[in-house]
């Protein structure tokens, strides 16, 4: 597993100008009557790539997974699949397989038939059949289980049959709707770096739907965040949580904290936000300019809480009241009420077991953070 | 719920069973009735159903009674499952309501109107009355019974088995045949058992619509009735009775096995499941 952890580090196709990429969205829209699905959105997926796109029920991010196995016909655009049009190829022909939310499993077959149906419909040979579909139940551990009916397993082996069903026939793309969706917590932990490593060993690209953004920034290498049929972001996990786009990206993975302020002064890597409750110096201000209206955007964790007034308190510092306490274990999130009434969540990991002089209900405290904990935002 | 049973609750079990099942009961103790009358009980005897089998009048109708419902049930349940599929699957398509409401009409129709209607197009078309004609009748209203009933199956049905496999690379044909149709083939089956059963006991339809040679046993039965009950008719009742009885409990009897040892493998598998992880319930 070393050497696939190599890889995987180095992966960054992306980045890379010269890359073809694998799958390609190009200004496809899809209505449905008067409601837009999907609207005029552009997206360059690589192959090999563990793709997430993540979004709220209702965004779109179904419809474009659909689309891509045929299942529905974009209104206008381009699909292109190794630089094929996929316009006119119907769900049967074209070389993506899907594992469906519901796993689909066919109810009058046994596991092994589930999984040698699609080999199957491409005239493999009975004896080349056996012989993947005992590859593919040993892949899964579900060997014991080849001659049961889908309703005579549990809800992870069901998943199972349904994962290997569907990288059965070898395809270029697998598309996966909400995989985990249907599983309990420590399962879906699990089950979620088990994806991760068959993708590495059997080489595929991988497209995943879900609206878990735990189970999106665990498994990919890339994210797109859609909101109502538009991509928000599209970026690795990291640059999504530390460097988001928009303050609906900020907002939507994680937790965050927004002060609105307008740009005072822009000097070469650090600008000044004045605002009605904090003064902030920040570097990642990108290109706002003076005068700017803008949004410091910083994470709960990135904020320091203490008792003591911190050394330099004009800026990136203010001073409140302990409002609320939740102690979860490995860390305890504060939330800080200032003078103006705005609530700021905080949170500290509990490094050591026991907290000398720990700060409790209505206790006065110091929030700060340093010039490089946040990021600013224009949208 | 309260498992004991009231003395108002008993009072209305036996009111309604004996009002459904007296008549039944009574005809098919008069058919071992030794006396020729038929209200008079003269000693057990089968010598009626021995009667019956030298009856070539009546075997004659059973036959083709038995033919006519074979083929009409076998013919309206393809054309109500192909109804059922295109209403249920084309949901866009302009007059679908219209449509779907024109597949229930015959069902609350008077038979006598659905009968008469098929009589006029028959002597329109010049086709002459007979075993064709009471065949392609039955199928007419057979077929919009099968319909509901497997429309009702493809409403719960989960489309994406469907998509799965045309994902997995089949053909909508390979993928109607392969899934749809196992999937669904409880519905189909019973669709096909109504419409054997209703072309079976069906005599409106089929005096509008048969000619010479191809008089069905309702008909039969009922022209014989009309010189007088004889045990003989008693004893073809019961064994009709006999006949749709045990289709009846054979089926009801294999779906319930079905679901006992269904459920008796889910909670095999979840028990299975609740061990592998470590999990006590």
């Amino acid at each position: 597993m070393k050497s696939l952890g190599s890889i995987r580090r180095s992966f960054a196709p992306w980045a890379d100008p010269d890359a073809k990429p694998y799958i390609s969205f190009r200004n496809v829209t899809k209505r449905f009557g008067d409601f837009t699905a999907v609207n005029d959105l552009s997206l360059d997926i690589y192959e090999r790539e563990f793709f997430a796109l993540l979004g709220a029920s209702g965004c779109g991010k179904s419809t474009l997974l659909r689309m891509l196995a045929g299942f529905e016909q974009p209104t206008s655009g381009q699909i292109l699949l190794d630089g094929q049009d996929l316009k006119g190829i119907p769900p049967h022909r074209r070389p993506v397989n899907m594992m469906f939310q519901s796993y689909a499993l066919f109810p009058h077959m046994t596991v092994e038939k589930n999984i040698a149906f699609g080999l199957k419909q491409d005239g493999m040979p009975s004896a080349k059949i056996a012989e993947r579909v005992k590859e593919m139940l040993a892949l899964v551990k579900l060997e014991p289980f080849a001659k049961r009916k889908p309703h005579q397993l549990s809800g992870g082996q069901r998943q199972r049959v349904a994962l290997a069903r569907s990288v059965a026939k070898r395809p270029k793309v697998l598309l996966l709707d909400e995989p985990l969706g249907a599983l309990d917590k420590k399962l879906r932990e699990e089950t979620q770096f088990e994806l991760m490593d068959l993708q590495q060993e059997l080489g595929l690209t991988f497209l995943v739907v879900t609206h878990d953004q735990e189970e999106a920034m665990t498994m990919a290498d890339r994210i797109a965040i859609m909101d109502r049929g538009e991509v928000m972001q599209v970026a690795t996990p990291a640059e999504i949580y530390e460097a988001p786009a928009s303050r609906f990206v900020a907002d939507f993975v994680g937790s965050v904290n927004l002060f609105e302020g307008k740009i005072a002064n822009r000097d070469k890597d650090i600008a000044t936000i004045e605002g009605d409750t904090i003064n902030i110096r920040t570097r990642n201000a990108g290109d706002v300019e003076q005068g700017q209206k803008a949004w410091f955007a910083i994470r709960p964790e990135k904020i320091k809480v203490s008792s003591k007034r911190p050394a330099n308190a004009e800026y990136n510092a203010a001073e409140g009241e302990i409002w609320d306490i939740a102690y979860l274990g490995d860390m305890t999130v504060y939330h800080v009420k200032l003078p103006d009434g705005r609530v700021i969540k905080t949170s500290s990991v509990n490094s050591a077991r026991v907290i000398k002089d720990p700060l409790t209900w209505n206790d006065r405290a110091w929030i700060s953070f340093a010039s490089d904990a946040g990021v600013v935002l224009t949208s | 719920m309260n498992a004991t049973l009231s003395r108002f609750n008993i009072v209305s079990i036996v009111l309604g069973f004996t009002f459904l099942y007296l008549p039944i009961v009574l005809l098919v103790i008069y058919s071992f009735n030794e006396s020729r009358l038929v209200t008079v009980w003269a000693g057990f005897s089968t010598k009626w159903y021995v009667e019956l089998f030298s009856n070539q009048g009546l075997l004659d109708a059973a036959w083709v009674t038995a033919r006519v419902a074979f083929i009409s049930a076998s013919v309206a349940t393809v054309l109500g499952t192909f109804a059922a599929l295109a209403l249920t699957r084309y949901t866009r398509f302009h007059g679908r309501t219209l449509f779907t409401g024109m597949i229930f009409a015959p069902l609350v129709m008077p038979e006598v109107i659905t009968g008469l209607s098929l009589l006029l197009l028959f002597v329109a078309i010049g086709l002459d009355r007979g075993f064709m004609t009471v065949t392609l009748a039955h199928i007419t209203f057979a077929m919009c019974f099968v319909a509901v009933v497997v429309q009702s199956r493809l409403l719960s049905f989960d489309r994406s088995l469907e998509e799965a496999a045309m994902d997995l690379g089949a053909s909508p044909a390979t993928t109607f045949f392969q899934v749809t149709l196992p999937v669904i083939s409880p519905a189909v089956v019973s669709g096909w058992m109504l419409a054997f059963t209703l072309s079976l006991d069906d005599l409106v339809i089929a005096s509008f619509t048969s000619g010479p040679g191809a008089t069905t046993l309702p008909m039969k039965i009922y022209s014989q009735v009309r010189l007088g009950v004889t045990p003989e008719i008693n004893a073809v009742c019961t064994i009709l009775i006999a006949v749709v009885a045990t289709g009846v409990i054979a089926a009801s009897i294999v779906n319930k096995r079905r679901e006992v040892q269904r459920r008796r493998d889910e909670q095999e598998a979840q028990r299975a499941n609740n061990i592998a992880f470590g999990r006590n319930t």
